[in-house]
């Protein structure tokens, strides 16, 4: 029973920055951008909370938790927001590729993040490919529910978690009651659905893909602060965050653009990542087992391109660049 | 300019009524194109208004500008007496005015409602339910028959422009505006629609209706605005009207172009159109019963409204829709064996030397690669002539600096890619490329579309030539006066249905005009 409630509560901790990065995506989707730089802001996301971690725990003589909390978050927002804003400068007013720009910011998110990893490495002079925020780390992991303790193995499973993974389950849900039930997330779908009817309908189309890839962005960047400072244990290796950005984007299809049950998958896509460490297999079986969320979501695409029923669509203007009709 | 200036009637009784809207001395230019001129028009509250006018006469344009999508470049617009600046479709709200275009803005995955309310933000909580009641009550008010829950893609094109003008209701309009209603509707759900406007209108609202139909003008409006090439000719109360009148209005005096036209020789059928009919995806006959004859050494024109079924009547004879109903028969002039066109595939008719040259409105049209260049473009007829691996580029090389030289295309080499040609010089790629290929039938839709007057004789000259070549020609146009000099018949089409085939040596302006406007049905007791 241990054993099970240990799983649960490591795919929580796998599926967290998924979560955060999949409600990203959707809200940033919603706008009818494909912002495939997910993966590359999710890695700047998080160098940027290591960058403030790094600098607050040398720095300072002594930590305290709430700033060792807030420093990082804020440098992870700020980051986030940035590439974000190139993304949205490059894509909405420039007009660009959506595909092209999304994957060119991930390749350089990455690149961005490895190479100042690697330098504050360098300024450790460290023996070990990583370093180390233990201090920062101890904040963000510190249990939110102090009665978690007494709850027995599965309420640990549950309550035992720093904040940041309830912070994701409220954003994702509040993002859900967003886009269902106020007039700007109305509004923001029809950003997504039809661009021209929403401009048409004296929506401002542009700063609603901003705001919606803005902060998208930065809720994914979250994701890979989350990583850092809580799934790693403040431990900080290059090219440590994998793919997990790729995975968040595949959850954004499978929970059908859904913030709702974007939390439910999140977690299996997480329970599925980890999976071959609690089974029996032979090691040469580990990458099919790992591939499964991938296929699940082949196939989840494939159901509802097959039953073409059209709340299940993405977004009707989802990659297109609008362009308001001139003659 | 003074800012104000209050313009009023006065009615018999001496009580003063103010104009809902009016327009003065508006000006709105396209680049080098003019779209209105000094346009001058009065919208009285509580009536109805036509615009009346040909393809391209600018009503739409107009309207437009009164709706805040266009800005005009001159001129001033007043509502209720008083001078406004309307830049945004926002400020069109905030002025009462309401427009429903012709192409629907709707977003297909939300419900009726949700559309209803897209982009109001006035301090209500927003409660889409309160939303579906005030909408359920704007419909029983003026008899619109809709659910306010059922989303759009499930709607038929009657419901969705319902949705349009209860959108418009909703925001409180007082001047409605509604760009060509009819053309996507059947008559009963036109019927329909016109009890509703009479309704809007007890209710005191200004409604101004495009639309060129004659007989809808004369049995819905109070009063008629007439455009013709983008001027303002007159606004005449339709009581003391009648159709001729009109239609002279809005087609004008004939202009002489001076297109040479030789006399048809050798004419023998080449493709014969017998009873087509086409169904669109929203349930609309789109081609009714069309039959016609298309002969060699002759230039059929086509005249029509806009979107009277142009289009599919040729992508039909193409092979390109294969959803149509009827005969297409084609005579092969070398054994004068007949063809059924309906059982080949598009590439199987073009082999025969049926070519269209298709120019939409996009211009680059569906014949022409935008980013290849003149050279890649023209291998887009020939590459299934190779079997080597690599391409030959000799020949089309050839044939693009032939079209070049011969056609006067403008280009910095033939290796220009074509989208950064002028509109007239990619056409001329076009046509010439079709007309390389020796065709035996060949269908022009609106090549001279968008062309300068020189650029537009020469396409004159090569529709000629082919002519006397012993082409069969189907030439669709949307001047009168070119079908006219160019045309040796020509067939009228009107709502997707041949409304009559007269001699363009012999026919007057009018005739076309009124053959043009005719409604469906109302052909039977006129002929």
């Amino acid at each position: 029973m241990d054993a099970l409630a240990q799983f649960i509560s490591r795919a929580i901790l796998q599926g967290t920055p998924l979560l955060y990065g999949a409600t990203g995506e959707i809200i940033t989707e919603k706008s009818g951008n494909l912002n495939l730089g997910i993966p590359g802001i999710m890695y700047i996301g998080a160098i940027s909370g290591v960058i403030g971690g790094f600098f607050y725990q040398n720095e300072s003589q002594s930590v305290s938790p709430l700033l060792a909390v807030i420093i990082p978050l804020l440098c992870c927002l700020f980051g986030s927001l940035l590439t974000s804003l190139l993304y949205c400068f490059l894509t909405v007013t420039l007009k660009a590729n959506q595909n092209v720009t999304g994957l060119a910011i991930t390749t350089f998110g990455v690149g961005f993040g490895n190479f100042f990893g690697g330098s504050l490495i360098k300024i450790l002079k460290s023996d070990v490919p990583y370093l180390s925020l233990v201090k920062i780390a101890k904040a963000y992991k510190t249990t939110v529910f102090p009665f978690s303790d007494d709850m027995g193995s599965f309420g640990k499973m549950i309550f035992s978690h720093g904040f940041m993974v309830y912070l994701a389950i409220i954003i994702a849900v509040v993002a859900g009651i967003f886009l269902k039930r106020t007039r700007p997330g109305l509004h923001l779908r029809s950003v997504g659905e039809n661009p021209a009817t929403a401009d048409a309908a004296g929506i401002n189309v542009t700063l609603y893909k901003y705001l919606a890839t803005s902060i998208g962005g930065m809720i994914a960047g979250l994701g890979g602060l989350f990583y850092i400072m809580d799934y790693s244990n403040g431990i900080w290796s290059n090219n440590g965050f994998g793919d997990r950005g790729w995975l968040a984007i595949a959850i954004v299809i499978f929970s059908i653009w859904k913030p709702s049950m974007s939390i439910l998958s999140s977690y299996l896509f997480g329970a599925l990542y980890i999976l071959f460490n609690y089974i029996n297999v032979p090691m040469t079986y580990i990458p099919l087992i790992q591939m499964l969320p991938y296929a699940v979501t082949i196939i989840v695409l494939i159901a509802t391109s097959v039953r073409k029923k059209r709340e299940n669509q993405p977004p009707h203007a989802l990659g297109v660049t609008y362009f308001r009709e001139e003659r | 300019m003074s800012p104000c200036v209050f313009s009023v009637n006065f009615n018999t009784g001496g009580t003063l009524i103010l104009n809902a809207l009016e327009l003065k001395n508006v000006t709105k230019r396209f680049g080098d194109v003019v779209a209105n001129n000094n346009i001058n028009l009065t919208v009285k509250s509580g009536e109805i208004l036509a615009i009346l006018g040909e393809n391209g006469s600018g009503k739409t344009t107009l309207m437009n500008m009164i709706a805040g999508i266009y800005f005009p470049d001159e001129g001033s617009i007043y509502v209720n007496g008083k001078p406004v600046t309307i830049s945004s479709p926002k400020d069109a709200f905030n002025l009462k005015i309401g427009m429903i275009h012709q192409h629907f803005k709707l977003v297909d995955l939300f419900t009726a409602t949700e559309n209803i309310v897209l982009g109001i933000n006035d301090k209500h909580k927003f409660n889409i339910k309160d939303a579906e009641k005030r909408v359920a009550e704007i419909s029983a008010k003026y008899g619109f028959d809709i659910d306010p829950k059922k989303k759009i893609y499930d709607m038929s094109v009657s419901e969705k422009q319902t949705v349009e003008i209860v959108k418009v209701l909703y925001r409180g309009a007082d001047i409605l505006i509604l760009d060509e209603p009819t053309a996507v509707l059947t008559p009963q759900e036109t019927e329909k629609l016109f009890t509703v406007i009479k309704k809007m209108k007890e209710d005191g609202k200004s409604i101004i209706i495009i639309t060129h139909k004659m007989h809808e003008v004369l049995s819905v409006s109070d009063r008629v605005a007439i455009l013709r090439r983008g001027e303002y000719i007159d606004t005449v109360v339709t009581a003391e009207t009648n159709e001729a009148q009109l239609t002279e209005m809005m087609v004008g005096k004939k202009i002489s172009l001076n297109i040479s036209r030789s006399e048809p020789k050798n004419s023998v059928d080449r493709l014969i159109v017998k009873n087509l009919n086409l169904t669109n995806a929203d349930g609309v006959k789109v081609l009714d019963n069309i039959s016609f004859t298309a002969k060699s050494g002759e230039i059929l024109g086509v005249a029509g409204i806009a979107g009277s079924g142009q289009k599919e009547l040729l992508e039909s004879i193409a092979g390109l829709i294969n959803s149509s109903k009827g005969e297409v028969t084609y005579i092969d002039p070398s054994n004068n064996s007949k063809i059924d066109l309906r059982k080949k595939t598009p590439m199987q008719i073009r082999e025969l030397g049926v070519r269209l040259s298709f120019v939409p409105e996009d211009r680059l049209g569906m014949g022409l690669v935008g980013n290849m260049d003149i050279i890649d473009n023209m291998m887009l007829r020939s590459y299934k002539n190779g079997h080597s691996l690599f391409l030959d580029k000799k020949p089309p090389k050839k044939l693009a600096d032939k079209i070049i030289k011969e056609l006067e295309v403008v280009t910095p080499s033939a290796t220009t890619p074509v989208r950064r040609l002028s509109g007239g010089n990619v056409q001329k790629v076009l046509v010439g490329r079709e007309i390389s290929s020796a065709p035996t039938v060949l269908m022009a839709a609106y090549p001279v579309r968008g062309l300068d007057i020189n650029s537009s004789y020469t396409i004159y000259n090569l529709l000629n030539k082919q002519k006397e070549n012993g082409v069969a020609i189907i030439f669709v146009g949307e001047d009168l006066d070119v079908l006219l000099e160019l045309c040796d018949r020509i067939l009228v089409i009107s709502s997707g249905a041949v409304s009559g085939i007269v001699d363009g040596r012999t026919a007057k302006k009018e005739e076309i005009g009124l053959l043009m406007t005719k409604a469906k049905g109302a052909k039977e007791n006129e002929e």
